[in-house]
């Protein structure tokens, strides 16, 4: 712990040797770039594992554009669970109450919608205060009472189960409105001329890949002008390459079938919102603050309580939106809806790089988690795995991910 | 069975990187109460570890003798079965459990691993007796103040046959009631034929109950004085604690004279706190001390003295409970209730304690740094993450950072450097006032003197700061006032001319008896 770090780290890209040493050189980047950053990296080279392993044990199956899209719609709602708890698990805490919350803003939905006749706008708005109401009544609890999150939201997760029945009678309730159906269940519409693939998907692909073109290259030009080390040319290259090829790909595929589903454009907003947030506002880096070392962040003047506080008001309307998404999605509001989705979501936090005492994860991480959990649960179906099999299966890798993390935190020696 | 009863010889415990013990030889006499003592860090924990098994036999050169056998202790357990029992400053006890329970944990009164109750309760009920507490023996321990915690400590000791009582601090947390009667006990304890080490730096204390006292500084053994001897004298205990040369090495300071007539750029006034859950203690007593721009001033105390107390009071009430006092800066009364108060009017906390208090070991140098102002490098909310590694990396040479990077997990740096990021961050947020608490502890020669340099520097800057260290060369070296604390309350002011490392240890000595008896003498 006490060395020099200057001393331990590898020696920067060793200079080219001419042509012939370069491919080595590359790969040796690489492989520093990996072993530097093998949080990050882990989980995204795992999924791509998984996705491999099914994609050839369906017979292609798994990457059929029909199939991409259901995946994406299937789990949407975890997802989007999923990154509320990342935000929750990262200031320290844990919300066991969103699988109920799901349901019970879903029962809302169907009162508003099916039994009173609201417009759907005016229903969504209201379901989605509902949602942030409840969170910021157990962030109430949490932040300013100081009662541990794991009993309110366990309190929450009885009570709002035990509301939604109430409302609901029991009963499944529905059918909701064609055009809030068509949000969480239906694709963009189209536009243009005939083609073979989806003409706005195809745009819309274009456009990310020109953002994400533009965007990299500007944070490397800024870099440059600020006197920064920067990412040696080879590999930002590589990394540019990577990442343009695989939006590319999802967009090809989506783009064959019927386009890209509403729900993902939500999800994509919700994502480089979350993400720019956790990484660059102020708010952000408290969160990060309260979880990693909670006695330092008072004393650096923290606003511990306010922040602990907005996190769960922001958890309670991420679980409404995602109670409103799958509502709709079987167009019924049933008391069993959302069982065990908050286990869900808190399984994607961890397989994603989530740590149990807090201050470390990414939004992203949470995805990339949500969807490891999402590929296995779709290849599983696809190969003709039973449920049985696949809750034993999803357990190991929950455990052989946390695991691989702890082991690599105590190799690395932090 | 003449002879001394332990024997410790020629010790020597290296930590990496770290000498704690160099030398120390102790001969401790069959039934008599010796005292250790010595200034914070000299190495006396750290000797009474490595005798009671805690550190175990292999990890220290030396031998240790306890009646005239050679001991090879390879844990606690060890050491306890020869009825060597030591008591840690932090208590160990069980809060939630009966004090018969604690009494008998891991030695419990039991049958084929069932407790037997009535013999626990028995036994538990006599050995209170013998401590002298009234206490049912099926009190929960956590309802009971800490001094009758301390009996009970001392009742799970002799419930396992002890010969020789180790005491460390063991009235730091008391109140002079209680520390009254503690003493009184040790007393008795002696005349039953148990044999006591106490560690204390409270001279008062060590004149009353203790019969020699071995003076330990700098990892070495100094002297053993027989207290009683009328030639032992409480000043020539101090001038064994501190008779060490000024070697250590500061920038050059052009001593600041503060001009007349200016409002001090902090004045504390007449504070005072109480003990966060023992609220009858108070660790802050009527203390009032002022700063002036360009300024260096020493707070010098020994533990338990006040001096963090103090500091994290003042600085958004982040310690005890507010008791009366006033803040004031540049002559003006302001509200430091809040940490982003605090903040707001120009002061900065330093903390002794960087790992816990200081730093978020498990993210980076560049937005530790930045945490304290994010303000500064945001714009509407949002941080402009190239501006933040700009500053950082400023900083990074600037106060020199040992680290590849700012990405750098704070948490591998050396002491050294994590020193340096938690000084970045309070600089950073651009205080007028700063408060340093211990800035150099655990950290090496060389960081050290590249820490002096800032602090020299901030000073000449116009910044006011308040320097609080267990170092009394350092802060001779440094500061151009120095005001001493012993248990919580203002003892004595020095000038840089007045002030001597006997002059300072013996205000940092005295506590509220001996500030009696000299009252009733006068």
């Amino acid at each position: 712990m006490s060395t020099d770090v200057t001393a331990k780290t590898p020696a920067p890209a060793p200079p080219g040797k001419g042509g012939s040493a370069a491919a080595g050189g590359l790969w040796q980047l690489m492989l520093d770039g990996l072993r530097r950053n093998m949080r990050q990296y882990g989980m995204l080279i795992a999924l791509g594992l998984i996705v491999a392993l099914f994609a050839v044990w369906s017979d292609g199956d798994l990457l059929l554009p029909r199939n991409v899209s259901n995946l994406v719609l299937q789990n949407s709602y975890i997802l989007i669970l999923a990154i509320g708890m990342m935000l929750v698990i990262i200031s320290g805490h844990i919300d066991l109450s969103v699988g109920s919350l799901t349901a019970f803003t879903g029962a809302m939905a169907a009162v508003l919608m099916v039994e009173n006749d609201l417009p759907w706008p005016v229903a969504v708005l209201l379901c989605l205060a509902i949602g942030a109401a409840a969170g910021a009544a157990q962030g109430f609890f949490i932040a300013y009472l100081g009662i541990p999150s794991f009993i309110v939201t366990l309190a929450g997760m009885l009570l709002f189960r035990g509301l939604t029945e109430i409302f609901l009678e029991g009963q499944t309730l529905g059918p909701f409105p064609k055009d809030l159906q068509k949000v969480a269940n239906g694709f963009l519409p189209e536009v243009g001329p005939e083609t073979n693939y989806h003409n706005l998907t195809l745009l819309l692909g274009f456009a990310l890949i020109a953002f994400v073109i533009y965007q990299e290259v500007r944070d490397r030009k800024r870099q440059h002008e600020f006197a920064l080390e920067v990412l040696p040319a080879k590999l930002f290259l590589l990394k540019l390459v990577a990442l343009v090829s695989a939006v590319l790909v999802v967009t090809l595929l989506l783009a064959s079938y019927k386009g890209a589903p509403i729900v993902l454009l939500i999800l994509g907003v919700l994502v480089v919102g979350f993400g720019y947030l956790m990484r660059n506002a102020i708010i952000g880096r408290h969160i990060y603050a309260i979880g990693g070392n909670l006695p330092a962040a008072k004393l650096s003047g923290v606003k511990d309580k306010k922040v602990t506080f907005l996190v769960f008001l922001n958890m309670g309307m991420l679980a409404a939106l995602a109670g409103l998404v799958f509502a709709a999605r079987f167009n019924a509001a049933s008391p069993k809806a959302g069982l065990n989705f908050e286990l869900e979501a808190i399984a994607a936090s961890f397989i994603g790089g989530a740590s149990m005492s807090g201050g470390v994860g990414t939004v992203l991480g949470a995805i990339i988690g949500g969807l490891v959990l999402g590929v296995l649960n779709n290849g599983m179906n696809l190969v003709g795995i039973g449920t049985d099999w696949q809750q034993v299966i999803k357990g190991a890798v929950l455990l052989a991910a946390v695991g691989f993390d702890v082991w690599n935190k105590r190799r690395v020696g932090s | 069975m003449a002879g001394p009863v332990l024997e410790m010889r020629s010790i020597v415990k290296t930590f990496p990187g770290v000498k704690a013990l160099s030398d120390v030889t102790l001969t401790v006499r069959r039934g008599e109460v010796h005292a250790i003592c010595g200034e914070n860090g000299a190495g006396k924990s750290t000797l009474m570890k490595v005798l009671s098994g805690v550190h175990p036999h292999g990890s220290y050169e030396g031998d240790i003798l306890f009646e005239g056998e050679t001991c090879r202790f390879r844990d606690i357990r060890a050491s306890e079965q020869h009825g060597i029992v030591i008591i840690h400053q932090e208590l160990a006890l069980v809060p939630y459990l009966s004090i018969a329970e604690n009494i008998f944990l891991g030695n419990e009164h039991a049958k084929r691993g069932l407790i037997d109750w009535n013999e626990t309760l028995r036994h538990a009920t006599e050995l209170l007796r013998r401590v002298g507490l009234d206490e049912h023996p099926e009190t929960r321990v956590a309802d009971i103040g800490v001094g009758k915690q301390q009996l009970v400590e001392i009742a799970k000791a002799l419930s396992k046959k002890v010969k020789l009582l180790i005491l460390d601090e063991p009235t730091a947390a008391l109140n002079d009631e209680d520390s009254g009667k503690l003493l009184d006990l040790i007393l008795q304890l002696k005349e039953q034929g148990i044999t006591s080490i106490i560690i204390s730096h409270k001279l008062n204390e060590i004149r009353r109950v203790a019969d020699s006292v071995t003076i330990i500084r700098d990892g070495q053994s100094i002297e053993t004085l027989d207290v009683k001897a009328p030639e032992t004298t409480e000043d020539r205990i101090i001038s064994g604690m501190v008779g060490r040369d000024l070697e250590n090495r500061f920038p050059d300071r052009t001593p600041h004279h503060p001009e007349e007539g200016t409002a001090p750029a902090l004045e504390i006034r007449n504070w005072t706190v109480h003990h966060p859950i023992d609220q009858q203690r108070k660790v802050v007593d009527d203390v009032s001390i002022e700063v002036r721009r360009g300024e260096i001033v020493g707070i010098a105390g020994l533990m338990g003295a006040g001096r963090t107390e103090l500091a994290m009071s003042v600085f958004g009430r982040t310690y005890g409970r507010y008791a009366g006092g006033t803040v004031l800066r540049d002559g003006a009364e302001v509200r430091t209730k809040t940490v982003p108060e605090a903040v707001g009017h120009g002061i900065a906390y330093v903390t002794e304690d960087r790992k816990h208090y200081g730093l978020n070991l498990i993210d980076t140098i560049n937005r530790n740094i930045s945490l304290t102002a994010l303000g500064k490098v945001a714009k509407r909310g949002v941080v402009d993450e190239h501006g933040e590694r700009q500053v950082a990396e400023g900083y990074r040479r600037s106060m020199n950072i040992k680290a590849p990077t700012v990405f750098e997990p704070v948490g591998k740096l050396s002491g050294g450097n994590q020193q340096k990021v938690v000084l970045s961050k309070w600089i950073f947020a651009g205080p007028e006032v700063l408060i340093l608490d211990e800035p150099t502890r655990g950290i090496d020669v060389g960081a050290k003197y590249e820490i002096y340099t800032v602090i020299d520097q901030l000073a000449a800057q116009g910044k006011a700061v308040v320097f609080i260290s267990s170092e009394l060369p350092e802060l001779l070296g440094m500061c151009d006032r120095i005001y001493t604390m012993a248990a919580g309350r203002l003892t004595g002011e020095f000038s840089r001319a007045e002030a001597s490392q006997e002059a300072l240890m013996r205000q940092m000595t005295k506590d509220k008896q001996a500030e009696k008896d000299e009252e009733v003498t006068r």
